[in-house]
């Protein structure tokens, strides 16, 4: 699609709506938000760029094939479950780091989890899109 | 501590996710598919001999106690059915290097497959019943993909069928889940078990274990709803279609022999005499489909059917010798059948066809092939001194003991029709000559790569001495499933490993 408007909007838009979904993503333990619309945000991000310059530009911004967010999604999902057996605890008991971070506040296992649930969705509706695009051209 | 009980979940999701990281690596992905499953069988190994020595154990995910949390529970059948499937996945992970194709490796085979094993003993391990219907999904998801990976046009039509029937059951199992919940207020089995007496309405809980008797039967491919499996069974590749005819529908009928030991025991002469009947039909209406194919994985895949009869007909007995039985038939009948399979892929490498009519002569080639398919083709249909003898003989003596003659008369007739389709196999695939005008191109062993007939034959070898040693030293395993079946039996010491056992 052609349209100049929606080209130059992107270009501000996108690195907004990253923004906007990793600050999604950290606010998610307590209120809502979380992973899930991270990652949904960020892949609409990325979306509306493929729409606006085509399916070889977002190749250019995105080095990384889709699948690979989805493998380092669930890495960090694992990742989050087996920490706690390391220090002796049942797999995935929810493990916090002491003190608190300004604007993130406090870290723990169930933060890098989510984490997790943000790649693996942005990977995985990436991966719908790439599809559909390339299925097309 | 029992942080190894989540082992054998976290190994398979772990090499997936590498592989999914090298995801146009093939080389990279055969090498970790081998490492994960060698890993995968030495955990199963420690687990068997853990829960063997030291009784029940649970986990509780998370630090949340039970029942409110998600446990991860093992008891005798856990590990068996945990061991049984490192056995099958290493197997299969040595063949799918033999003969897996170049197209269906880059797209995904391996990943998927390791994360169908993770599927299939998280089912296994977990003690919570919701958590058990997650576990179908993660296997059936991948299992879905596996059967339709590579598009050609039969196995398509094989994935549609397959994919309504086991959704089908998946929504049964979801609202049975659900209406349990509102019956007796848990999830956890365990705690289900407890509260299942207190409940006033007994009919309704018979109603639900109907319920879940339609649910998993469709997944075990008991009659009448078993249609699914021979549709759709024999469309993949041989490998694929190994693990499935071993592994998936015993992923049911552990579902079954969980819930109607712990759960569903209110009211035995009611549901344990549907189980028995629909048992006695499964095996007929099994051995009666395969009499009439004329198709090397289609009789088997009846034959699959027909088996999974004898295990029900244990477990609807309800007694310690028939639930012995059902849990040494799920046992051999897992290698067996598995085996059976590879040998079918062997044999349509070498003469490209899966028809009994256009193959023949294999044994003049391969007189040790011949003798590899005549191992579990034997043993599957109950021929002393092999793994299946013990199995049927087992099931019967308890049918007997039980008074339950129609269904020893059913199940020794099974047998012989077995042995019949078997001998049907023999003949027309290893032993007639083979007619001229219908051969296909045919590729000798002799000029494969030497690896390549190397890790298609070992598996074969590996499964069939295993069949041997159960079949000629069966004690330590009778005595190792009476001791299941003794657990079975008493879900007291389930109850107590779970709600007051764990860490």
């Amino acid at each position: 699609m052609k349209s100049v408007i929606l080209r130059t909007m992107t270009i501000y838009l996108l690195p907004l709506l990253l923004i906007f979904s990793i600050f999604l993503l950290f606010r998610g333990h307590n209120t809502p938000g979380g992973g899930f619309v991270g990652g949904l945000v960020s892949a609409a991000a990325f979306s509306l760029y493929l729409i606006g310059f085509g399916i070889d530009k977002v190749r250019e911004i995105l080095p990384v094939e889709p699948v690979k967010f989805v493998a380092l999604g669930l890495l960090f999902a694992v990742g989050s479950a087996l920490f706690p057996v390391f220090l002796g605890k049942p797999f995935m008991t929810g493990t916090w780091m002491e003190g608190r971070l300004p604007i993130i506040g406090s870290l723990g296992t169930p933060t890098v989890f989510d984490t997790g649930v943000y790649f693996t969705v942005l990977g995985v509706t990436l991966n719908i899109i790439f599809s559909l695009f390339e299925d097309k051209e | 501590m029992n942080s190894v009980l989540v082992l054998p979940v976290v190994v398979p999701f772990l090499s997936g996710i590498i592989m999914l990281f090298l995801w146009r690596y093939r080389l990279a992905q055969r090498v970790i598919n081998l490492i994960a499953s060698t890993v995968s069988l030495s955990i199963a190994i420690y687990l068997t001999w853990y829960i063997k020595t030291s009784g029940i154990q649970s986990l509780y995910v998370g630090a949340w106690q039970s029942p409110f949390g998600i446990i991860f529970t093992a008891d005798l059948l856990t590990v068996t059915m945990i061991l049984v499937s490192g056995i099958i996945g290493f197997a299969t992970a040595l063949y799918s290097l033999g003969t897996m194709d170049e197209h269906r490796e880059h797209f995904g085979y391996y990943p998927l497959l390791q994360i169908m094993i993770m599927g299939i003993n998280g089912s296994f391990m977990t003690g919570d019943l919701f958590n058990m219907f997650v576990w179908f999904e993660v296997l059936l998801i991948s299992s879905f993909a596996l059967v339709a990976l590579g598009g050609t046009r039969k196995q398509l039509e094989g994935a549609i069928k397959y994919v309504v029937l086991n959704l089908l059951s998946s929504s049964l199992f979801v609202v049975g889940v659900g209406i349990l919940y509102g019956l007796v207020g848990g999830l956890n089995m365990a705690d289900i078990a407890q509260r299942v007496p207190l409940v006033e309405n007994q009919g309704m809980v018979t109603v639900m274990a109907m319920f879940f008797l339609v649910s998993f039967g469709i997944k075990a491919a008991i009659f009448p709803m078993f249609f699914w499996l021979p549709a759709s069974y024999h469309t993949p590749p041989a490998a694929i279609s190994a693990i499935f005819a071993g592994m998936l529908t015993k992923v049911g009928v552990y579902a079954l022999f969980r819930v109607f030991t712990l759960i569903f025991i209110q009211d035995i002469p009611f549901t344990h005499s549907v189980i028995i009947f629909l048992a006695m039909l499964t095996m007929l209406s099994g051995v009666l489909g395969a009499a009439s194919q004329m198709e090397f994985r289609r009789i088997l895949s009846f034959h699959i059917i027909s088996q999974i009869g004898y295990m029900i007909l244990g477990l609807g007995l309800m007694t310690p010798l028939g639930i012995a039985g059902g849990v040494f038939y799920i046992f051999h009948h897992i290698i067996v059948k598995t085996n059976l399979f590879f040998v079918s892929g062997i044999v349509n490498e070498i003469k490209g066809s899966y028809l009994l009519k256009k193959l023949g002569g294999v044994l003049k080639l391969y007189p040790i092939l011949g003798l590899l398919f005549l191992v579990p083709a034997l043993s599957l249909g109950g021929v002393p001194p092999l793994s299946g003898f013990w199995a049927k003989f087992a099931v019967a003596k308890a049918a007997v003991q039980s008074q339950e003659y129609w269904a020893l008369g059913v199940s020794l007739l099974v047998g012989l029709l077995t042995l019949f389709s078997m001998i049907k196999i023999w003949n027309e695939v290893f032993w007639k000559e083979q007619k001229a005008e219908l051969a296909g191109e045919q590729r000798l062993l002799r000029e494969m790569p030497k690896l390549k007939v190397f890790m298609m034959m070992s598996p074969i070898a590996l499964l069939a001495i295993i069949t041997l040693i159960i079949g000629l030293y069966p004690q330590p395993f009778v005595e190792f499933t009476n001791e299941a079946a003794t657990q079975l039996l008493n879900p007291s010491m389930y109850i107590n490993a779970v709600l007051r056992g764990g860490q």
